[in-house]
């Protein structure tokens, strides 16, 4: 066993592991003879499938074949127990994901578990209650989900699809399974019980007929009524989704009853609500589309009353008392109906109003009538607005007495809820507390109790892309002070969030995450990525330093400030509600770089324009003049004209700003290029910025420019016309657009033809030869490049440039055309090898200077992606402050240091101060991929608490990782982690320090990711259920999606073998599904969360 | 020890003819042989460039060790020498020049063509450029390891401007498997751009299938990725291709020349090919050595030669290192600030004439030559490496 070096990875996908084992020759055979060896006779990678692995585990060889989980990884703790040196570091798991979901289509609410769901157009199903608990699940089609409705307590959810299908879902325990003569609990996830789907009626083409229109779940949750656009309600048995024969209720059978006149022979049209009388259990109203509305009873079969109305009908809810009940109609008006006894017509509403008359106004698409212990009713309702003036805008109006409030939102309303904080066996009132409304593009609650009914800042589920994501930024380990003083700038209000089901279980973070996003419009949102929910902090805004046309000071974040804003003389009484503004007012102002530094509280923040502010923070509120530097990059550079946009406009007055971030300094690149690349060193002062042009370094603390470096090639051209511009870009734009149509529609053939069966491929290869092949240049990279001069990225190190006994600030400069610029800096206060403090006044006058010290130019000339210098230990430089501050080990400055350049094609690593090739790994050679992004990151070891490694991670084009030792270069691990079609998500990835990492799945989501098998962050919640009989059905083999799996198993992690022995005969049983963090003696030594067992009592 | 007579025909300036005797094994050197005949015409100083005629009465130059001595064992025993003035008008070697010289000289062809060294038989009015152009630019390589079907092409582009000149494009490819025929993605060349380096190596073919490069196996690989493969070699681009061409395959050693022989063979060998088409994974780590063809060095040598660092004099010494670092700044004054590849300043120039078919035939006949010529600027190369390390000026990896 000794040949075992270390387990270095671990895939989980789609249900099966993969184990890497790095060992020295190939003894470990002869315990695992089903292992394919490979080349490694020398010592090397070997990757094995789960159904290859015969793992010992305590003195008993299991084999593991089949369906495998997370057993063999345990078991291989056992096994790797007895093995010296094991170290396990690596696995991925997709983990959870932040933001809003993208394109929702369907909202359900559970008071009683006080659990919300939305469902998506791709047919994903998102459960969220506390800020932590949070299901998944994902629908085998990705069709839209047009309707959801929760059986209230029971931990069930029915979805309606666009395809007609009918599908339940339940928060399940996994199957128990028997591990090493351990009983375990499953896991708990978002499973699909059950499908249903309405057959078209025989002799009838076209089963629009039995299309459902409408779903209601009866408050017994034992039968579910389904309204259709043929007319007709079909009613299926509960939960086991079957259709009750004989009990369906066609359009005829209501016919017959009405009234000649009122019949004339027409159709009723689809049924368009069907709602349950609140008092009498058993009596459905039926609203359909031509106006008529019946409450039947369901007993006898029969119609207890009919309101024939003439309107077109769009929705009905009821009173809470049953006496009456309101209609929503096509026309914008909305009517109050009696339920009186006796006449079992009624002709006439009781009253009637468009509300936003008399012009033709829009549908009010749905109505709530909601009763108020406090007073009148409160009524609540989507659309309705005049056609002609406000016809285009997404509003929903809430009134009560004289209160009349339009909420004017950003985009289309897709449904809406309101809460209540009273149990809902307190019959009397409604009560609502908030109101939950679910727009295209984010979620708005605004809290009905407190006047003024403002909004309610949203703990998840924030609309990350309320302004464009333009770049993102991690800070792990932020400092407790840093990060109390942010939360008290971002003032987030604590409101009483109303979704507060389920219980989050997750421990409290070690440490407090920070995740930045720049935007479009200039600002720079702080989030708390420290946990499952990730929740906005606070939120910078950039714009005040310039000067705009539009001032963009108002703050749709403080809702306190709204109400004074929105008291305007007009019909309707508009208040813009929500945060979601695509529409940027000038994308100069948009931010392309962040550098934080959280020792010292200084922030630099890069835009579009060639702006960059360097931040202080402050919690007092400010008004100064921010001063503002300019800096040349072209150098005197012949023959270059800037066809771009024009710099922005610094404010000339002194301008108020908010506690938090203040801007300190203002420092402008010519020509106002993007910037590309910005870096940071609060301990020297100085920022380092880069843009396609050139590069320059400024000493913020004299205000002063260090250096300034043009990078152009004299042949570039196209590095002088401006992102706005132009023709040629546009055309190229194209091009290259219509080849990324033409690749994929070639790559999703190859995909069909990597199945074996050949017919079917032959057939699409044929196909496939008809379409004119694309063609690609081979060539090696010139110098003269288009944007050849584009520089990528910038560090800053204190190492051994000049020789190898003095060490001194460096900074280090990579171009797109493969070439690295290192200056040496003389920085007054730094000392030859060691920091000074910086109290001499003398020195204080001295300027920073920089000197040239190498070029370096990488003969493939491929883009520099990074630049990270090693010490002595071939660890990577700590960042400024940790150092001399002791919060990290002092790097090695006896030994000799190194530099790691990263291009896209190759990672190479030269010694220092002679700059000569030590290392180095061709990736594009090997691969045919290209790297995108790469990150130092330390990964910890699961077995022993204090040993971690520095990883190199890259990112490729292709979407995969490739993990790298660090300085050997020797690569670890590949994992699939992003789609290679997903450029926006390649583009947006961004890796924490620690091993985790976000990309964007959709403009408004982050799905984060771990690569380190003991920092993973993801959903641990437990869910009272109340759930009459077991399990409906045996779970189908369905649907185990790899989103699905992945995020149910965040819903428990391990079981625990604390069973209970029980039986159940109750027909109601507790099913509580809870989890603890339980570590066996044997693995005591494992503190990876991986390893939690939850176990399930049955009381 | 046999002596031979030779005659020296001068063509200087208006023709002066020389006859003289050396002895076969007693030439030396090339250098020796360039200062005997400055001697010999009393033209001490005068630069001029050798040619000479060989058997079949091309007239091919003579400007190193190397084709001098085979210059040498090619006469029988009378070894015809043109000498030209350097700053004349490049002197065009090409088939058959030596005859269109007799009949007017100078009057014909004396453009230059640019850096083409296209050799074709059949259209003897191509033409080779001057001497000092030549240079390898492409071989066949690991004939041995390879299926016949195949054909590992390397192209040089070191030390050139010439564009690759080929693109590539998805495809159908066949393959023949025990349950049949079947059709499977490939890569293969669409195009060759006129002038280019593909071209002028008439290796490459349009719609040859690219099976590796450089070693690795590009099945299951998409054509962006194929493409980032070959750009990330591009310096030292090794591909194996089957040619759509099966007539034009390099024979194995020994295997005769005869134009119906050829054609039976490929015509034998499609059909059968594929299955045990792939090449051995052993080319992988180890692409050249194997080969009994021209080679230079080791591709990983060559790689490092590429990054080129440029250290600045200016960086202000500290005071204490002041002497030690006097002498490197002395030294980088007369070393240009920025200097071409190292291969390109280090190896004499020209090295040697590629030619396919015949005359790379006859070429391999002299495998000691051949592998002398290769060894020796790979060894400068190294030291004068080593020797600048030390200097700690210009480092070129």
């Amino acid at each position: 066993m000794k040949c075992i070096k270390h387990i270095i990875g671990l895939i989980y996908d789609k249900g099966l592991y993969s184990i890497f084992i790095y060992f020295e020759v190939g003894l470990w055979t002869s315990a695992c003879p089903a292992v394919q060896r490979g080349d490694t006779t020398t010592g090397g990678v070997c990757r094995w499938s789960h159904t290859d692995i015969t793992v010992c585990s305590g003195g008993k060889e299991d084999a593991f074949k089949g369906k495998v989980d997370r057993e063999i990884y345990l078991n291989l703790f056992f096994y790797i127990a007895n093995v010296p040196f094991s170290l396990v570091y690596f696995c991925l798991f997709q983990t959870v994901e932040h933001g809003f979901p993208h394109q929702p289509s369907a909202l359900a609410f559970d008071p009683k578990l006080q659990l919300m769901a939305i469902g998506t157009k791709s047919g994903a199903i998102k459960i969220y209650g506390a800020p932590g608990v949070e299901f998944t699940g994902l629908h085998k089609d990705t069709t839209a989900v047009t309707q959801m409705h929760f059986l209230p307590g029971q931990g069930r959810l029915l979805s309606l699809l666009d395809d007609n299908t009918i599908h339940l879902w339940e928060l399940v325990a996994g199957p128990p399974r028997e591990v090493g003569g351990v009983k375990r609990e499953g896991m708990v996830c978002l499973q699909e019980v059950c499908s249903y789907s309405l057959p078209g009626r025989p002799g009838i083409e076209s089963c629009s007929a039995t299309r459902v229109t409408v779903l209601l779940l009866l408050r017994s949750c034992e039968l579910l009524c389904v309204g259709t656009e043929g007319g007709g309600v079909y009613f299926l048995d509960l939960p086991r989704l079957s259709l009750k024969d004989g009990q369906t209720l066609l359009q005829d059978q209501v016919t017959q009853s009405l009234p000649e006149d009122y019949r004339c022979g027409k159709s009723l049209g689809p049924v368009e609500s069907l709602q349950e009388h609140p008092q009498q259990p058993g009596k459905i109203l039926i609203g359909y589309s031509r106006g008529l509305v019946v409450l039947w009873d369901l007993s006898t079969r029969h119609a207890n009353h009919l309101f024939l109305g003439k309107q077109q009908l769009e929705s009905l809810v009821w009173e809470r008392s049953g006496n009456s009940f309101v209609s929503s109609h096509s026309d914008g008006g909305y009517s109050v109906w009696a339920v009186a006894s006796g006449n079992p017509y009624t002709h006439q509403p009781v009253s009637s109003s468009i509300p936003y008359g008399p012009f033709p106004c829009k549908a009010i698409n749905k109505i709530l009538w909601r009763t108020a212990q406090s007073g009148s009713p409160v009524l609540l309702y989507s659309g309705g607005m005049p056609r002609a003036s406000y016809g285009d805008r997404h509003c929903l109006t809430i009134q009560q007495d004289k209160e009349h409030v339009t909420l004017d939102f950003t985009s289309r309303v897709i449904d809406f809820f309101t809460t209540s904080v009273l149990s809902l066996l307190l019959v009397e009132f409604d009560d609502p507390s908030a109101l939950v409304v679910l727009l295209e593009e984010e979620l708005v609650v605004i809290d009905l109790q407190t006047p003024g009914w403002p909004s309610l800042p949203t703990p998840y589920l924030a609309p990350l892309h309320s302004s464009a994501i333009t770049c993102s930024c991690h800070v792990s380990n932020v400092p407790p002070k840093l990060w109390e003083r942010l939360v008290n700038a971002g003032k987030a209000q604590q409101g009483h969030w109303p979704i507060c089901g389920g219980k989050n279980m997750a421990p409290l973070p070690k440490q407090q995450e920070l995740l930045l996003t720049g935007h479009e419009d200039g600002t720079v949102r702080f989030w708390d990525a420290s946990g499952v929910a990730l929740t906005p902090i606070y939120k910078l805004s950039t714009a005040s330093v310039f000067h705009t046309d539009c001032d963009p000071s108002d703050d749709p974040q403080d809702p306190s400030n709204d109400p004074d804003a929105q008291q305007e003389e007009e019909w309707p009484p508009f208040r813009k509600v929500g945060c979601f503004d695509p529409y940027s007012d000038d994308p100069r102002l948009g931010i392309q770089k962040i550098s934080l530094c959280k020792y010292s509280n200084k922030l630099v923040v890069a835009g579009t324009a060639g702006q960059v502010i360097v931040l202080g923070l402050s919690d007092e509120r400010s008004d100064h003049l921010v001063d503002v530097s300019v800096v040349d990059l072209l150098q005197d550079r012949e023959g270059f004209t800037w066809k771009g946009h024009d710099r922005l406009e610094p404010r000339l007055k002194p301008a108020p700003f908010p506690p938090g971030f203040q801007p300190l300094v203002l420092v402008q690149c010519l020509p106002p290029a993007s910037v590309t690349a910005v870096t940071l060193h609060a301990e020297w002062n100085l920022i380092a910025f880069g843009t396609s042009h050139g590069f320059g370094l400024f000493d913020y603390h004299r205000r002063n420019a260090v250096l300034a470096r043009c990078t152009l090639h004299p042949n570039d051209s196209l590095a002088m016309e401006g992102p706005l511009s132009r023709v040629k870009s546009l055309k190229k734009s194209l091009r290259q657009s219509f080849r990324r149509i033409r690749k994929s529609r070639v790559s999703g053939k190859k995909r069909a033809i990597s199945t074996p069966t050949s017919k079917e491929a032959n057939a699409a290869l044929a196909e496939q030869e008809e379409v004119a092949p694309v063609q690609r240049r081979i060539e090696p990279r010139s110098a003269d490049d288009s944007l050849s001069g584009v520089v990528r990225c910038l560090c800053f190190a204190d190492t051994f440039l000049r020789d190898g006994t003095h060490h001194g600030p460096t900074l280090w400069a990579g171009t797109n055309s493969g070439s690295v610029y290192a200056y040496a800096l003389e920085v007054p206060g730094v000392g030859l090898g060691r920091v000074c403090e910086r109290s001499g006044a003398g020195e204080g006058s001295a300027c920073a200077e920089a000197v040239l010290g190498k070029e370096i130019q990488l003969m493939h000339r491929a883009p520099v992606v990074s630049i990270c210098v090693l010490d002595g230990r071939g660890k990577p430089l700590p960042d400024p402050y940790e150092a001399s501050r002791d919060l990290a080990t002092a790097p090695d400055m006896t030994n000799a240091h190194s530099v790691l350049i990263a291009s896209e094609e190759q990672l190479k690593v030269f010694s220092l101060p002679k700059v000569s090739a030590k290392t180095k790994f061709k990736l594009t050679a090997h691969e045919g991929c290209r790297v995108r992004k790469v990150a130092m990151v330390v990964f910890s070891s699961t077995a022993q608490e204090d040993y971690s490694e520095h990883t190199l991670v890259c990112l490729t084009n292709l979407g995969d990782m490739h993990l790298f030792s660090i300085p050997g270069l020797r690569p670890q691990v590949r994992y699939d982690c992003i789609r290679k079609e997903d450029i926006s998500g390649i583009a947006s990835c961004v890796f924490t320090k620690n091993g985790q990492g976000f990309y964007l799945i959709s403009p408004s989501e982050y799905e984060r990711f771990s690569l380190s098998a003991k920092v993973l962050t993801e959903p641990l919640c437990s869910i009272h259920l109340d759930r009459p009989d077991g399990p409906a059905a045996q779970p189908q083999a369905n649907g185990t999606h790899k989103n699905q799996t992945s995020q149910a198993e965040g819903g428990s992690g391990y079981t625990h073998a604390h069973t209970h022995t029980h039986t159940h005969t109750h027909a109601h049983v507790c099913f509580v599904i809870f989890l603890i963090f339980f570590l066996p003696p044997r693995l005591s030594f494992l503190s990876s969360p991986l390893l939690f067992f939850s176990s399930c009592y049955f009381s | 020890e046999q002596e031979y007579h030779r005659d020296t025909l001068l063509l200087i300036f208006e023709a002066e003819y020389r006859r003289f005797a050396l002895k076969r094994n007693g030439p030396g050197g090339f250098q020796e042989f360039y200062h005997l005949l400055q001697t010999i015409h009393r033209i001490p100083g005068v630069d001029v460039l050798l040619g000479y005629a060989d058997i079949h009465g091309d007239l091919l130059p003579i400007n190193n060790d190397d084709n001098f001595h085979k210059a040498v064992s090619s006469a029988n025993p009378l070894l015809r020498i043109i000498i030209t003035k350097r700053e004349d008008e490049p002197v065009v070697f090409a088939t058959n020049s030596l005859q269109r010289r007799k009949k007017g000289l100078g009057l014909t062809g004396l453009r230059t063509t640019g850096s083409s060294s296209t050799h074709q038989k059949n259209r003897p009015g191509l033409l080779i450029g001057s001497p000092q152009d030549f240079r390898q630019i492409s071989s066949i390589i690991d004939v041995d390891i390879l299926p016949e079907t195949h054909r590992r092409v390397r192209l040089h582009k070191h030390g050139t401007h010439k564009p690759l000149g080929f693109y590539i494009r998805d495809g159908v490819s066949v393959r023949v498997t025990p349950q049949g025929v079947e059709k499977v993605p490939g890569v293969f060349i669409s195009r060759l751009v006129r002038g280019g380096l593909a071209e002028s190596t008439g290796l490459l073919g349009v719609n040859d299938e690219i099976l590796e490069v450089n070693g690795i196996d590009v099945a299951g690989k998409s054509l962006d990725q194929v493409t980032d493969m070959m750009v990330a070699n591009s310096h030292n681009l090794i591909v194996t291709v089957k040619p759509a061409n099966q007539r034009n395959n390099v024979m194995h050693r020994g295997s005769k020349m005869s134009a119906g022989n050829t054609s039976m063979r490929s015509a034998g060998s499609t059909g059968s090919a594929p299955s045990h088409d792939s090449p051995s994974p052993a080319s992988q780590s180890n692409p050249i050595t194997a080969s009994n063809s021209v080679a230079e060095g080791d591709s990983e040598d060559e790689d490092e030669d590429g990054d080129l660092i440029i250290e600045n004099d200016s960086l202000p010494p500290y005071v204490s290192h002041h002497v030690t670092n006097g002498n490197n700044s002395n030294h980088n004054k007369d070393s240009p600030s920025r200097r071409p590849d190292s291969s390109t300043m280090v190896r004499p120039l020209p090295q040697s004439v590629s030619m396919p078919n015949s005359v790379g035939a006859s070429l391999s006949n002299s495998p000691l030559a051949m592998s002398n010529h290769n060894g020796s600027p790979t060894h400068t190369a190294s030291s004068s490496q080593e020797s600048m390390r030390e200097d700690g000026n210009i480092i070129t990896l």
